[in-house]
C-alpha cells in the first residue's frame, strides 16, 4: 500500500516538475507545489495510518475468533471430512452405481430313458426349440438376466440363454426388450424380442415351471414357446376385477410362424385374460389367446430332412389357473391347478423331404392339466397329463411325419421338488411317455439354482 | 319422462362424484389402518395382506394388480419385504402415479431409523434384508413419525379434504401419544425380558419394550424351523434361560408348541398387525393387545 501511494507521489511530482517555466512563475509554481505536496503527503499519511490500524484490528480479531472457535471448528473439521469421505466413496463406486440387476440362473439334469428319448410325435412334426431333455447327465440352459430402468419412461430387460448344441457353448439373445414405464390410461407398451404374451405358460421362463419340460400341447404346437420379434400392446381396465387385453404385431420369423412372411410382419396375437379371489383362500386366472402366423419355409420334424411349410396358420388356447393357499398364506401350504387348451388349424402347402409339395388343411390340437400341491414349506409334488390329437390331412401324407397314424399322443408326468430357498431347487421327475410310436418311461432328476438379482414372478 | 330421465341419472352421479375419493392401496393392514385413522373414516384404504399372510410369500394376483391399477396413493414398509411381489404388480398395473421414486408411493420403513442393517450381504445367511429390518410397525414411536408423512402425502393428494385429514391427524397424534405413554408404564415391567423369537418379526418392539432376543426358531432367517434347530434351543435356553416364545399369526404354531412344550417356556402369538388376532381391530386395539398378551393378562 505504502510503495503504490510513492510511485502515485512520483508520478505527480514528474508531471508537474518537467515543465520549463519562467524564473517568477517557476518560484510561485514551486510554493504551490509544495503546499499540493504537503497536503497530499499528510492525506496520504492519514490513509495509510487508518488502513495500518485497520489491519492491525483485522489481525486482533482473526487470533481472538481463532482461539474463541477451537472447539466449534473441530466438529467442522469432522464433518468436511465425512463429506470426504463419502464424495471418496461414491467416486470409489463411480461408474458402476448404475449397474443394472443381474441374476444368473443355473440348470442341469440327469435323464434316463428306458427306451431313448422319442423319435417325434407322429401327426405332429416339431419345430422351434422343442425337443426331448438330454439323456444322462447335461447342463441346460444357463440364464443371464439383465434389467434395469432406462429413465423415467423406459425400462429395459435381457435374456442370454447360455445354450450348448452339438457341442458347443452359444450365447443366444432370448429376449431383449424395451418396456414403457409411464403411458397413460392403464398402457403399457414393449419392444424388441420377448415371449409372446399368449397363453399362461407361453412367457413363463423355464426356471418357473413346475416340471423339467414344457406340456406336449406347448412342444408340439408351439415349439416350446412362441418368442420373436415385435411389438406388444397391453391395456388393463380400471375395474376391480382383473381384465387386461392385448396385442402383438410380430415378425414371424420363428414356429410357429417362420421365414418373416409379409416383408417381416409375419405374425399377429389378440389375448384377453381376468383373473380375481373367491374368498380369502382362492384366486383365479382365465384367459383366451389368438394367433394369426404366415409362414414361408418354416422347417418343422427331422433336423436333417425337415418338411417346410408355406401358408397360414390360425390359434387359439384358452388358459385356466386356479390357486388356493389357506387364508392365501403362501409361505406353508399350497395348491395351483392350471389347464390350458390349444387348438391350431394350418392351410397352406407343405414341401415334403421326398420332394413333393402338397396341399395341405388340417387341424391340430392338445391340451394338458396339471396340480402341483405343496404340504409343508419346501416340498412340493405334482401331477400332469398331456393329450394331443390331429386331424388326418390325408392319404397322400400317409407315411409321413405328420401322418398321425391314428394315435393320440399322451404322457403322464410325477414329480416332486424340494426349494431349500426361493433360489434353489431340486427336482424328481418320472414320465410315462405314451406320444411316440414306442412308449417309454422316463426317470430324472433337474436342478434349478439363481444368484444375483431376481425378479418377482407374476401370478 | 325426461325430466325424470335427467334426474334420475343426476341422482346416479352424485355416488360417482362421491367416488372420488382417494384409493389407498396397502400392502399391510396397518399401514390401511393408519391412513384410515388419518382420514377419519372417510377413506376406505385397501389392505393387499391380512394379518394371516406372511407378508414375504404373496402371490401376484390378479386382483391385486387390478386395485394398483386404480391406486391414488401406495403405501408399504419396503426394505425388501415384498420384494417377491410389488415389483410385479407394479408392472403390471400399468399406473405411472404410483412407481417407486414418484409422489404416490411410500416405503414406511425408509421413514424411521432402521435396525439389523446387516454389515454384510450375502444370501448364505438366509433371506437378509439389506436396508435393514422392514417390520417397523412393532414400535408405536415409528408409527407416529410414519403418520406424519402419511397425512402430508394424503393432504398433497387431495387437497379437497385437506382439513379432514389434518384433523384426522391431530386427533390421532395426540390419542396415539397419550395411549404410548400407557403401553411404556404398563410394559415397563417386560424390560429386560429374553424372547425367543420364531423369525426376526420384532426387533423394534424388542427396541421400545427393551425385550432382549435370545435367539430365533429359524436357522437363518426366511428357513423354516429344524428339528435339529430347536433341540439345540432346548438344551441351550430350557432351564430359565428364556422368559417367552414369541410369533406372529401367520406363523406356523406347532414349533412354538413344540419348543414351549419341552422347554417349559410360554409361547405366545401376538397380533403383530391390525387383523392378528379377534381383538385387534385398529392400530390402538393392536398394542393393547400386545402388551396384554406379553403380560400374561391375556392367554
Amino acid at each position: 500500500m505504502r510503495s503504490s501511494a510513492l510511485i502515485i507521489l512520483g508520478s505527480i511530482l514528474f508531471i508537474n516538475v518537467t515543465p520549463a517555466v519562467s524564473m517568477e512563475q517557476t518560484q510561485t509554481s514551486i510554493d504551490v507545489l509544495r503546499a499540493e505536496l504537503t497536503a497530499i503527503r499528510s492525506d496520504y499519511e492519514s490513509r495509510i495510518a487508518a488502513l495500518e490500524q485497520r489491519l492491525v484490528a483485522t489481525e486482533q480479531k482473526l487470533q481472538q475468533t481463532d482461539k474463541a472457535g477451537a472447539a466449534a471448528a473441530e466438529p467442522t473439521i469432522a464433518a468436511a471430512e465425512i463429506e470426504t469421505v463419502r464424495k471418496g466413496n461414491r467416486s470409489a463406486v463411480g461408474e458402476n452405481v448404475f449397474n443394472p440387476a443381474i441374476g444368473v440362473i443355473f440348470q442341469g439334469s440327469a435323464w434316463d430313458y428306458r427306451k431313448g428319448p422319442a423319435n417325434g410325435v407322429p401327426g405332429f412334426p416339431l419345430g422351434g426349440e422343442a425337443g426331448a431333455i438330454d439323456e444322462g447327465l447335461a447342463i441346460g440352459e444357463t440364464e443371464i438376466d439383465i434389467s434395469a430402468n432406462v429413465d423415467d419412461k423406459f425400462s429395459a430387460w435381457l435374456t442370454l440363454p447360455v445354450v450348448i448344441e452339438d457341442g458347443e457353448s452359444k450365447i443366444e439373445i432370448e429376449e431383449a426388450w424395451i418396456e414403457t414405464q409411464a403411458l397413460p390410461a392403464g398402457l403399457s407398451a414393449r419392444i424388441g424380442r420377448m415371449f409372446s404374451g399368449i397363453g399362461y405358460l407361453n412367457s413363463k421362463h423355464a426356471h418357473s415351471w413346475d416340471f423339467a419340460d414344457q406340456p406336449l400341447a406347448y412342444q408340439a404346437l408351439l415349439g416350446d414357446q412362441y418368442l420373436d420379434d415385435g411389438v406388444q400392446l397391453r391395456w388393463l381396465a380400471p375395474t376391480d376385477l382383473y381384465i387386461e387385453l392385448g396385442g402383438e404385431i410380430m415378425r414371424g420369423g420363428r414356429y410357429p410362424a417362420g421365414g418373416a412372411d409379409d416383408s417381416g410382419f409375419g405374425a399377429r396375437t389378440l389375448f384377453a385374460r381376468s383373473g380375481g379371489d373367491i374368498g380369502d383362500s382362492s384366486s383365479w386366472l382365465a384367459g383366451i389367446s389368438y394367433l394369426n402366423a404366415g409362414s414361408e419355409g418354416r422347417e418343422m420334424g427331422d433336423e436333417d430332412d425337415p418338411i417346410a411349410f408355406n401358408g397360414n396358420s390360425n390359434m387359439l388356447i384358452a388358459e385356466l389357473v386356479w390357486k388356493w393357499a389357506p387364508r392365501g398364506n403362501w409361505k406353508d401350504k399350497n395348491f395351483v391347478f392350471q389347464s390350458e387348451y390349444i387348438w391350431r388349424k394350418e392351410k397352406g402347402h407343405m414341401l415334403l423331404p421326398d420332394g413333393r409339395d402338397l396341399a395341405f388343411d388340417a387341424a391340430q390340437q392338445g391340451w394338458y392339466a396339471q396340480a402341483v400341491y405343496q404340504p409343508v414349506p419346501r416340498w412340493r409334488v405334482g401331477a400332469r397329463f398331456d393329450l394331443l390329437s390331429a386331424d388326418n390331412p390325408g392319404l397322400a401324407f400317409a407315411g409321413t411325419e405328420l401322418d398321425p397314424m391314428g394315435k393320440t399322443p399322451k404322457r403322464f408326468s410325477l414329480m416332486a421338488d424340494w426349494s431349500n430357498s426361493e433360489f434353489s431347487r431340486l427336482r424328481f421327475q418320472y414320465t410315462r411317455d405314451e406320444s411316440g410310436l414306442v412308449s417309454d418311461d422316463q426317470w430324472g432328476v433337474q436342478y434349478i439354482f439363481s444368484i444375483g438379482a431376481h425378479g418377482a414372478h407374476s401370478f | 319422462m325426461i325430466r325424470s330421465i335427467i334426474l334420475s341419472s343426476l341422482l346416479l352421479s352424485v355416488p360417482l362424484v362421491a367416488e372420488a375419493k382417494l384409493t389407498i392401496f396397502a400392502c399391510e393392514p396397518e399401514w390401511a389402518a393408519l391412513a384410515e385413522e388419518i382420514a377419519q373414516g372417510q377413506v376406505k384404504a385397501f389392505s393387499a395382506t391380512s394379518a394371516h399372510q406372511d407378508p414375504h410369500y404373496i402371490q401376484a394376483r390378479p386382483s391385486l394388480i387390478a386395485k394398483v391399477r386404480r391406486a391414488d396413493l401406495v403405501v408399504c414398509s419396503g426394505a425388501q419385504l415384498e420384494i417377491g411381489w410389488l415389483p410385479a404388480l407394479l408392472n403390471k398395473a400399468n399406473n405411472p402415479k404410483v412407481k417407486p421414486g414418484s409422489d404416490a408411493y411410500i416405503e414406511t420403513s425408509a421413514l424411521v431409523q432402521r435396525l439389523d442393517i446387516p454389515d454384510s450381504i450375502d444370501r448364505s445367511k438366509g433371506d437378509v434384508h439389506p436396508q435393514g429390518n422392514p417390520h417397523v410397525q412393532t414400535n408405536p414411536h415409528n408409527i407416529t413419525l410414519i403418520a406424519k408423512v402419511l397425512a402430508e402425502k394424503m393432504i398433497a393428494l387431495d387437497a379437497k379434504q385437506a382439513d379432514v385429514y389434518r384433523q384426522g391427524l391431530a386427533s390421532f397424534m395426540q390419542r396415539w401419544t397419550a395411549a404410548i405413554q400407557n403401553w411404556e408404564q404398563r410394559g415397563a415391567v417386560l424390560k429386560g425380558k429374553r424372547i425367543i423369537t420364531h423369525h426376526k418379526s420384532w426387533v423394534y418392539l424388542q427396541d421400545w419394550l427393551g425385550l432382549i432376543e435370545v435367539a430365533t426358531m429359524e436357522p437363518v432367517p426366511g428357513i423354516p424351523p429344524t428339528a435339529g434347530h430347536l433341540a439345540g434351543l432346548i438344551s441351550k435356553f430350557g432351564n430359565g434361560g428364556a422368559d417367552l416364545i414369541l410369533r406372529t399369526p401367520y406363523q406356523d404354531g406347532k414349533a412354538s408348541a413344540w419348543l414351549s412344550e419341552r422347554s417349559g417356556i410360554r409361547a405366545i402369538a401376538l397380533p403383530f398387525t391390525v387383523g392378528g388376532t379377534d381383538m385387534a381391530t385398529d392400530l390402538f386395539s393392536l398394542f393393547d393387545e400386545t402388551i396384554n398378551i406379553l403380560l400374561g393378562e391375556k392367554p
